[in-house]
């Protein structure tokens, strides 16, 4: 420990320390701009200058490190000198205008001018003016403001993980842009608008809409993702205006997806369903709750008293809170039927009669950052959980941990990685195998029994590498991503992924898909003794469903099969936020539901932190909170426990006494025996399908900003050159794709980043649906 | 006095700047020495810190000791660069050096390579003088096909990889850690220091920086001996050192001399002030350096602590010479205007600053200033230095506060009037080029 005097302050500080440090300790507030806490240091602003003993000039605080038994003075005349003649030169090219600045009330530049900034300028000369740069459709600039505290540029080198962004020119025209003929499209791309202290960078959606000190602030927690980021919605008028990161160290830190930030433009989207709506004929009406409950529940009750229980099925979204699972799996059960599930996008549930427990991450957030190496199984982690792959680069970047990958899909992740086996999907479970089988060798540890006779002889060279960086790790992880979850024979990867955990003593986990993922079996929204999974409700159809805020033809691992089955059904009763033309083909009743800022909810998320909320804002229109629109459903149908008067209530019916269900998150699964896969037919093509990032769920699918980035561009079919040429297709080149669903016709994207023989295109998008289920075979042909 | 030749010696001949011929001239003797004698590298630093020789390039920090500075046993790359950015107005011996004698930059840095355990190195060249570059890759291709550089030199186990690097003309990149940026392929922008390169440099490798004339010295230092160097000057201001003179002279060019020697010499080897007229004002040190004025200056000895003494600074020798048809305000205009193109943007003061340095000059300039820009370029130029990242801001900042300390009736004649204290008939003449018969 370091000893230093701040103001006549003494304070201890740790080895390595800077005076920026020191002072936060002492709770003495230096001003900066360029400093953060998050970002490397570039000393550039000046603004930090202060007075240090025995110094000759003022030093940079957030520069300096800290000696023993320094002084340091951050507000004596040297110091302050220094502090205005910095902020001085600031104000010289910056437009004093801000009352027409949308970053005005909250920007730093301006509350830093109040104390540091002259009345009068000293500078008559004309102001530098640049032209304002299109950063796509989150970001706007207004270049004329920007104080070159690079912020921006080293987030997205350092946290981003790919420089976008640059100061191009010397001297007072030195100014920030990307480079030529490139766009910003991380996935993290919004951070810059927060990181930027003056009105340079400002939020393109929310531009003008408000001021801060109009806007009412609400926690709140991210629908999207399994990481829970939290958030703080900022609401004017009853109407949520934008979303902002909730600093929370053990989650998000101080950062937001751009899905998180700007998934709100959905909620007030022309396509919110705002009335129950009842289907007569082909046409539909609006109509009350208290018509249409009373109806709902009749249907209900009719069919399953000439149908029986079993005749009814519940379909959720994992994007759905914990009371409103828990309520609708009790409202099932009430009803007689074990058939409810949440994992609508999984085709192999083999795991759920041998899984010791809930499936998590394995781990927390924050022991990422100590890892030496991780396997991540089938994944799109850049994409899927962009804030989870921002921890994993970080440390990679930052700690030398040692990323592999096992799956068809090598994507840029913008982070340093160790191993990409790349391989279809047919031989993802051989590749794990292989892995076990070279940790087994490495470590001399011996294959469990049963695994014994499957493991193979042959082993690649890459598995021989990923095994040898998961034994050597002190801290190792193997993760399973949404590609291996959603896999035909997902249990199986399961099975060799704690296997190769067991061998190399690494922790293992899921990484999720959505805000519940975990949620969903401690609120017991899985299928019970008997029931069918969600692939079974739709292979077997019902008679009856109740969909709750799932679109059934994105949201399933086969939308062809699922828009079927529910056509076919007699009654189906969909709880959704949203209306769409699928919803109208196969519902009877849409129940309007409040999404995730006008509900109370709780999310569990992957690494099994409770998080609730409350609403940000009242329900729009005749919306209600799910919870409340199946507990009245409850009372209708006079099923016993319905009586929760809090959203609280229903939360910890859910997950027990006080909350405490760690001791069920467990990933062990018993042996699951080898599904005989029908080997794939020679030089057919296989599918690997991608849920991107805007289209995940019915919220961010209808987020119209978000929509015009690159990351929701219309599919396309992509597929590695050697694949092409041996279709005899050309990049750009239109074909027609045959899944088992039906065909689509799609333009050919040439993509090294695949296994050969693999054709890659995009789930969750009106275009793909009629292709059928996310994997097996495609036939592709040049039109 | 006269000249004392090191570096310029025996470069009147033919195609001086080829092997044979330095090698005629006694050239890599010394680095041949030291491989045959296997010399530790204690008795070389040892021997430079004796000579005094401090850094050419305008800050004139102690070779040897900086050559101390760099760690023993660091696991890895080490790093050697030599600056030839040669930027600064004024300025323009390093450009000679590599022209005609291109291989003494070679042995120096073999022989700083040895003793600092540098495995690889670069010479940053000024972008602007690319004919200078190309001569110093065919130098390079010569001492590679001769086995001074390489693996396992003249059949020792010393090894060194030795580049040229062209930079595009940013005066930045003479700034080291800019320079070092820069050969990284990033913007020539200074890093903010503490950690110095010696613990952080090149690629985030200990890497030491010193000049192209630093380095030209060493391999006489080495075969005079570091004492006998340094008797050539005066104490603390160690040996020879080329004077780049310019302006109103009548024979500008580089000189050689020892430290120490009087300004009054110097300006008489240049050929003295052309056409008879007064010596005004001269800039000692390149243009960053603050101007002295005619009486101060011809006190002075042309050494660090003389020229410190009179306010000023040696910097990288660049003497400057301005007779009374000069304009002193025109001068700093001028002046200003650079440090206002080069300053980088990185940091605050100096982006912001410079600019505003300049474009109050040149009101003054044109007879558009106002009674409080005196005042007014004092307070700026005072926020400016010492409060940035780099160096750049002191350089752009100690000329005006050094012309309007000295020169502040012009400045306010200009200001009141409108018009030149010196007349613009007067400063034509003087602006005329002249070339002096020698050169």
């Amino acid at each position: 420990m370091l000893d230093i005097e701040i103001d006549g302050k003494a304070v201890q500080v740790p080895e390595g320390s800077t005076v920026m440090d020191a002072a936060t300790l002492a709770g003495i507030t230096i001003p900066h701009f360029c400093y953060h806490k998050k970002l490397s240091i570039a000393a550039s602003c000046r603004m930090c200058l202060v007075q240090v003993e025995k110094a000759p000039k003022p030093l940079p605080a957030c520069a300096t490190p800290v000696t023993n038994g320094m002084k340091v003075w951050t507000r004596s005349k040297v110091a302050l000198q220094a502090q205005k003649g910095v902020m001085e030169f600031l104000l010289i090219n910056h437009p004093l205008d801000c009352p027409v600045c949308d970053q005005g009330g909250e920007c730093l530049l301006q509350d830093l001018a109040v104390g540091y900034g002259g009345a009068h300028a000293r500078y008559q000369e004309e102001k530098r003016v640049f032209v304002n740069k299109n950063y796509g459709p989150l970001i706007a600039s207004e270049s004329s403001r920007c104080i070159n505290c690079t912020r921006c540029v080293r987030f997205t080198a350092e946290i981003g993980g790919e420089m976008e962004l640059g100061q191009a020119f010397r001297g007072d025209h030195a100014e920030i842009m990307t480079f030529l003929g490139r766009a910003v499209d991380s996935e993290l791309s919004g951070n810059v608008i927060d990181l930027c202290p003056v009105g340079a960078l400002t939020s393109k959606p929310f531009r003008y809409s408000a001021r801060t000190w109009e806007l009412s602030r609400r926690r709140s927690v991210s629908p999207h993702d399994s990481l829970g980021t939290n958030l703080i919605v900022q609401t004017k008028n009853d109407v949520v205006k934008r979303v902002l990161p909730l600093n929370n160290d053990q989650l998000n830190e101080c950062w937001l997806a751009d899905r998180d930030r700007f998934s709100y433009e959905a909620l007030t989207g022309e396509q919110r369903l705002l009335q129950p709506m009842m289907r007569n004929g082909e046409d539909w009406h609006s109509e009350s709750w208290q018509k249409v409950l009373p109806f709902v529940s009749s249907a209900l009750r009719a069919v399953v008293s000439e149908q029986g229980g079993q005749a009814l099925g519940a379909l959720a979204s994992p994007h759905s809170t914990i009371e409103e699972l828990y309520l609708l799996q009790k409202l099932v059960r009430g009803l007689g039927s074990e058939n409810v599930d949440f994992r609508l996008r999984r085709h192999d549930f083999r795991s759920d009669a041998v899984r010791a427990g809930v499936p998590w991450l394995g781990m927390t957030v924050v022991d990422v950052h100590d890892l030496d190496s991780i396997l991540i199984i089938g994944s799109f982690l850049r994409k899927d959980a962009p804030l989870l792959a921002q921890k994993v680069r970080h440390s990679a970047m930052r700690h030398g941990l040692q990323v592999c990958t096992v799956g068809p899909n090598a994507e840029d992740w913008r982070m340093p990685m160790a191993t990409r086996a790349l391989v279809p999907p047919s031989e993802m479970v051989d590749t794990l195998a292989a892995v076990a089988a070279a940790l087994a060798m490495k470590t001399g540890k011996a294959l469990s029994e049963t695994l014994e006779a499957r493991a193979p002889t042959e082993i690649s060279d890459d598995a021989r590498a990923i095994a040898q960086s998961l034994a050597d790790g002190e801290k190792a992880a193997v993760w399973l991503g949404n590609l291996a979850e959603q896999h035909p024979r997902a249990a199986e990867l399961h099975l060799w992924a704690q296997e190769i955990a067991r061998l190399s003593g690494a922790s293992f986990g899921f990484v999720g898909e959505a805000a519940n993922s975990v949620g969903g079996y401690l609120a017991n929204a899985v299928p019970g003794d008997g029931g069918l999974d969600a692939r079974s409700m739709i292979e077997s159809p019902r008679h009856a469903y109740l969909l709750l805020g799932a679109e059934p033809d994105l949201d399933f691992a086969d939308g062809v099969a699922a828009m079927e089955a529910m056509n076919r059904a007699r009654l189906v009763v969909a709880i959704s936020a949203f209306d769409s033309p699928a919803l109208r083909q196969v519902a009877d009743v849409l129940l309007p539901l409040a999404p995730f800022t006008e509900t109370p909810g709780t999310f569990v998320n992957c690494i099994g932190d409770t998080q609730s909320f409350e609403a940000s804002t009242h329900s729009r229109g005749d919306s209600r909170p799910g919870w409340k629109i199946l507990r009245v459903l409850g009372n209708l149908l006079e099923l016993p426990g319905f009586d929760q008067d809090h959203f609280e209530s229903a939360r910890d019916e859910a997950l027990g006494d006080g909350g405490d269900f760690r001791a069920r998150l467990n990933n062990a699964i018993g042996n699951v025996p080898v599904a005989t896969p029908s080997e794939p037919r020679a030089g057919s093509l296989q599918r690997v399908a991608d849920v991107p990032v805007y289209f995940a769920d019915p919220l961010v699918r209808r987020a119209p900003s978000l929509q015009k980035t690159a990351d929701a561009a219309q599919p396309v079919a992509r597929m590695p050159s050697v694949t092409m040429a041996a279709l005899g297709v050309q990049p750009s080149d239109r074909v027609r794709v045959t899944g088992t669903g039906g065909a689509v016709e799609l333009q050919v994207v040439a993509d090294e980043n695949l296994a050969p023989g693999c054709v890659r295109i995009a789930a969750a998008h009106v275009s793909t649906v009629p292709l059928g289920p996310l994997h097996g075979e495609l036939s592709v042909e040049r039109l | 006095m006269s000249e004392h030749r090191l570096i310029l010696a025996g470069l009147d001949g033919d195609r001086t700047w080829r092997l044979q011929d330095y090698v005629a001239r006694g050239g890599y003797e010394a680095f041949r020495k030291i491989i045959a004698e296997k010399t530790p590298p204690d008795v070389i630093i040892a021997e430079l810190k004796a000579s005094d020789l401090r850094g050419r390039g305008g800050a004139g920090f102690p070779t040897g000791l900086k050559w101390s500075f760099m760690p023993r046993s660091f696991p890895g790359d080490k790093y050697l660069a030599c600056n030839s950015d040669e930027g600064e107005p004024g300025t323009f011996k390093d450009r000679d050096i590599l022209r005609y004698n291109p291989h003494t930059v070679i042995e120096g840095m073999l022989i700083g390579a040895y003793a600092m355990g540098c495995t690889r190195g670069y010479n940053y060249i000024h972008g602007e003088i690319f004919e200078v570059y190309l001569r110093f890759e065919e130098a390079l291709d010569e001492a590679r096909a001769a086995g001074l550089l390489g693996q396992n030199i003249l059949g020792s186990d010393f090894s060194f990889e030795l580049f040229a690097h062209h930079g595009f003309g940013a005066y930045i990149c003479g700034e080291e850690t800019a320079l070092l940026e820069s050969i990284e392929g990033k913007k020539g922008q200074p890093r903010f220091k503490p950690p110095f390169p010696a613990s952080y440099g090149l690629y985030g490798k200990p890497t030491t920086v010193n000049n192209t004339e630093t380095f030209a010295s060493v391999p006489f230092i080495m075969k005079m001996g570091g004492k006998a160097f340094q008797g050539l000057g005066k104490p603390n201001n160690g040996g020879a050192k080329l004077f780049s003179v310019s302006g109103h002279v009548r024979k500008p060019g580089n000189y050689e001399l020892e430290l120490g020697t009087p300004f009054s010499e110097l300006l008489s080897m240049a050929g003295g002030m052309r056409a008879g007229r007064k010596l005004k004002a001269v800039i000692p040190g390149g243009s960053s350096a603050p101007v002295v004025p005619a009486d101060i200056m011809m006190d002075c000895t042309m050494d660090f602590d003389s020229i410190a003494k009179a306010g000023s600074m040696l910097g990288s020798g660049a003497v400057i010479v301005m007779d009374e048809t000069t304009c002193m305000v025109r001068a700093l205009e001028r002046l200003s205007r650079f440090y206002h193109e080069e300053s980088c943007g990185q940091c605050t003061p100096c982006r912001e600053g410079t600019g505003w340095l300049y474009r109050v000059v040149h009101r003054i300039e044109v007879g558009i200033g106002r009674p409080e820009d005196l005042d007014l370029l004092r307070s700026v130029a005072g926020n400016i230095s010492g409060r940035t990242v780099c160096a750049l801001g002191d350089a752009a900042a100690g000329p005006v506060q050094s012309f309007v300390k000295h020169f502040a009736d012009e400045f306010e004649y200009h200001i009141e009037n409108k018009k030149c204290l010196v007349p613009p008939a007067v400063q034509d003449t003087g602006s005329q080029i002249y070339v002096s018969q020698s050169c």
